[in-house]
């Protein structure tokens, strides 16, 4: 498979409340809609947007977003990365399973997330942060 | 940005008018369940029409003012979703569960006319 190519991060948001939630999906929204993605995928990558920084503001406090355009061949799409310096996830598959909260939520962030996007990788040490990568393709 | 409920008859509207930060669902919330007592409404309709997202704590949120809104004699009916929202709510999972819906306004208040005629009042 080719390489993803991606130059610097176009758009960082600086996450430390709820109210930081719907500045970083419509930021996602606006540079998403520079390559063309259907209204459907703006939708889909505005929600996943909003998943994972719900996500930093109720276990971490803070973070930030990070998008990026990318390629890989012919192909464009966003990139998003969700960073924090949080307590981490002790256990990322049970994190990843639909239903499981150690939260009131309704545990569906990370792997509603994952359903959402074309790429997710997660990456988490506990006491020092979890970062979510996470890919969307123009089809 | 507070959304603004309006009263038609039996039935309270509200029509979110922007995109809703946490705090506004949730004041959302408790502005419903007060009015439904000041107004003795039967019903409530929820015009997400305008909303681009509805995300897993906007489900949650509109979960519990139906369930408020029941407790207090009043049926719920949220209208309005559009179709990319509905496509990602099935994607990420989330459902309204019992919580009634209607394509639009229109719909939502023949929905809740039919109850209201029916004579229904839920526990």
């Amino acid at each position: 498979m080719a390489e993803v190519m991606a130059g610097a991060p176009r758009v960082r948001v600086r996450i430390s409340s709820a109210a930081d939630i719907v500045t970083a999906r419509q930021q996602g929204r606006a540079l998403a809609s520079e390559l063309g993605f259907s209204e459907t995928d703006l939708t889909v990558i505005a929600t996943a947007i909003s998943e994972v920084v719900r996500n930093i503001v109720e276990y971490a406090s803070q973070g930030d977003i990070l998008l990026t355009l990318v390629h890989r061949g012919n192909k464009r799409g966003i990139q998003v990365v969700a960073k924090d310096k949080g307590p981490g996830i002790a256990n990322i598959e049970q994190a990843m399973q639909d239903g499981y909260s150690t939260s009131k939520g309704l545990g569906l962030g990370l792997p509603g997330a994952r359903r959402l996007m074309d790429e997710f990788e997660i990456v988490s040490r506990v006491g020092q942060g979890t970062t979510v990568t996470m890919k969307k393709w123009v089809r | 940005m507070r959304v603004p409920i309006l009263k038609q008859g039996n039935y309270l509207i509200a029509s979110i008018q922007s995109a809703l930060s946490d705090e506004d669902l949730l004041q959302l919330r408790d502005d419903l369940g007060t009015q439904v007592g000041r107004f003795r409404s039967r019903g409530a309709i929820v015009d997400v029409t305008v909303l681009d997202v509805v995300d897993s704590f906007a489900v949650r949120t509109l979960r519990t003012i139906a369930h408020m809104l029941r407790l207090r004699g009043a049926e719920t009916v949220i209208v309005g979703l559009q179709p990319e929202v509905a496509f990602s709510m099935v994607q990420l999972g989330l459902t309204l569960g019992e919580v009634a819906t209607a394509l639009d306004l229109e719909e939502g208040l023949s929905y809740l006319d039919r109850g209201i005629k029916r004579g229904s009042s839920h526990g």
